[in-house]
């Protein structure tokens, strides 16, 4: 039995859970406090939710997807789970632009951390407020050749339209490095 | 308990069951003589008991292995904790606290020889950087949990130094034992029962592979997630607690709680390396063909959901 990871990082609040949920064959139920305005203040004791979902592929595989922690307190965290990571996700909520730089900041750490294909979602793109896409590119200072896709986590479609983008991604990537 | 009684009181004339004449003799104990034993036959929630019952003040002295740790009580209430082999500055307390960073830490030390616990406290204070609340919380926190630490002692030579003051330049407390040998109690049979769950840590984890109904509402602590790193067939659970610097009981307790929620599973350790390696979930480097075609399994199987 073989198995792969893919990694959904991005800010608190920014919709990671709902992602993983949406796809997940096993119930994912965070338990991550919502403490939205003193989000830092997570005292040490606090648990920390795992987002843990898993898809099964066939007989011999099985994909995991793990959710990052958002708080940047937890960054010791982000390392371990980028280990040996196939891509990651990085989840930005459209309607939040106070978010953007921390988003910015999250995937330049895991980009460190592991060189490997990644995508952003720019998500809760069914809200009214939320931020056109070539002008979260610009607030996100993402290179035209990254993907930044719309998402709506709580759609199973969109989610896998998603991993599939991720997906695809990695074998173009395999292929330039011929 | 005889022996536990009379201490207690601090009677002049005890009666000490002998067991190896299996009699009891009688023994005489001075208010001055230092109580002295070892934790196999005296435990330490039976020390706590007497020192809380009978209001006492000293310094209790436990050596264990390679590990002193020396508590101190005022009127059967604590007062201070310290291991012989960790720094005890508040600086570095607070610092592992999180409260300070490592460069406050570096800027205390550097002028710190002249500043002593209570001066570099009231310091902190003044300069509104922490208030005395968050500063004795923290201490608090840090000697209770050295105090509860020897619960899990099953052997230590001990002896407690009546009238032997706290160090007079450390900042103490006064936090009553009740509750501290009743948390200790707790632990002692939680670790037994761990003991009896995981009798040996020789064994490895791996991920199950169908995970129990019970993963709804999976909440890891820190800790758990050090240990999600190196769950694989290599790594026994050995290995796992060295590198990821938990104690025995810390292993055993995240090993069963995994187990318990059904995320990981026991397997025989396959492994003979000396070092944990953490788990490998890429793909293996070797054949790029086959690293497509699992790409393309994933992408059909995504496509499908
Ligand atoms: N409208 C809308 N709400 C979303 C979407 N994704 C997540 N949410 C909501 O946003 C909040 C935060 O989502 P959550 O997954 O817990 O964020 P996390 O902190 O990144 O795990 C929750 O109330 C979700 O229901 C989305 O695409 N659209
Ligand atoms: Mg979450």
């Amino acid at each position: 039995m073989q198995t792969v990871k893919m990694v959904v990082t991005g800010p608190f609040n920014a919709g990671k859970t709902e992602f993983i949920r949406s796809v997940s064959e096993i119930d994912v139920v965070s338990t991550e406090r919502k403490i939205t305005s003193k989000a830092e203040k997570v005292k040490a004791s606090t648990t920390v939710a795992m987002d843990f979902g898993r898809i099964s592929v066939d007989k011999d595989l099985v994909l995991y997807l793990f959710g990052t922690p958002g708080q940047k307190r937890f960054d010791f965290m982000w390392e371990i789970l980028s280990e040996g990571m196939l891509g990651f996700i990085v989840m930005v909520d459209s309607t939040r632009p106070e978010t953007f730089r921390e988003a910015r900041s999250i995937l330049e750490t895991f980009r460190a951390y592991a060189p490997t294909p990644y995508v952003v979602a720019a998500n809760k793109q069914d809200l009214k407020d939320a931020w056109d896409l070539e002008d979260m590119r610009i607030a996100l200072r993402l290179d035209k050749k990254v993907k930044l896709l719309p998402c709506v986590a709580s759609q199973k479609k969109s989610v896998k339209t998603i991993l599939l983008e991720l997906l695809y991604s990695i074998l173009e990537e395999m292929d330039a490095a011929k | 308990m005889v022996f536990y009684t009379s201490i207690l009181f601090d009677a002049p004339h005890a009666t000490k069951y002998n067991a190896q004449l299996g009699v009891y003799s009688r023994i005489r104990y001075e208010s001055v003589m230092a109580l002295k034993g070892n934790l196999r036959d005296f435990t330490i929630s039976q020390l706590l008991n007497l020192i809380n019952i009978a209001n006492k003040s000293g310094t209790l002295v436990v050596d264990g292995s390679g590990e002193t740790v020396s508590v101190s009580f005022r009127q059967g209430k604590l007062a201070y904790a310290q291991k012989s082999q960790e720094d005890n500055s508040l600086a570095a307390i607070l610092y592992r606290a999180k409260k300070i960073n490592s460069n406050q830490l570096q800027s205390i030390k550097m002028r710190g020889n002249q500043m002593n616990d209570k001066q570099l406290g009231l310091m902190l204070i003044n300069a509104n950087y922490l208030t005395q609340k968050e500063i004795l919380v923290c201490l608090q926190t840090h000697y209770i949990n050295l105090l509860s630490g020897l619960f899990t002692w099953n052997e230590g030579n001990f002896k407690f130094e009546n009238d032997m003051p706290p160090p007079s330049d450390k900042i103490t407390v006064h936090i009553g034992l009740e509750n501290i040998i009743m948390e200790g109690t707790r632990r002692v049979k939680e670790w037994e029962h761990l003991q009896d769950e995981i009798p040996s840590l020789e064994i490895a984890l791996k991920f199950a592979d169908r995970p129990g109904t019970n993963i709804k509402n999976i909440s890891l602590s820190v800790d758990e997630w050090r240990v999600v790193k190196y769950i694989s067939p290599k790594n026994t659970l050995t290995q796992i607690a060295r590198a990821a610097q938990l104690d025995d009981m810390q292993m055993r307790r995240i090993a069963y709680g995994l187990i318990q929620a059904g995320l990981v599973e026991f397997v025989r350790s396959q492994g003979v390396t000396a070092r944990p390696t953490s788990i490998s979930m890429s793909i293996p480097a070797a054949n790029k063909e086959e690293q497509k075609s699992l790409i393309n399994r994933l992408i059909t199987r995504i496509r499908s959901l």
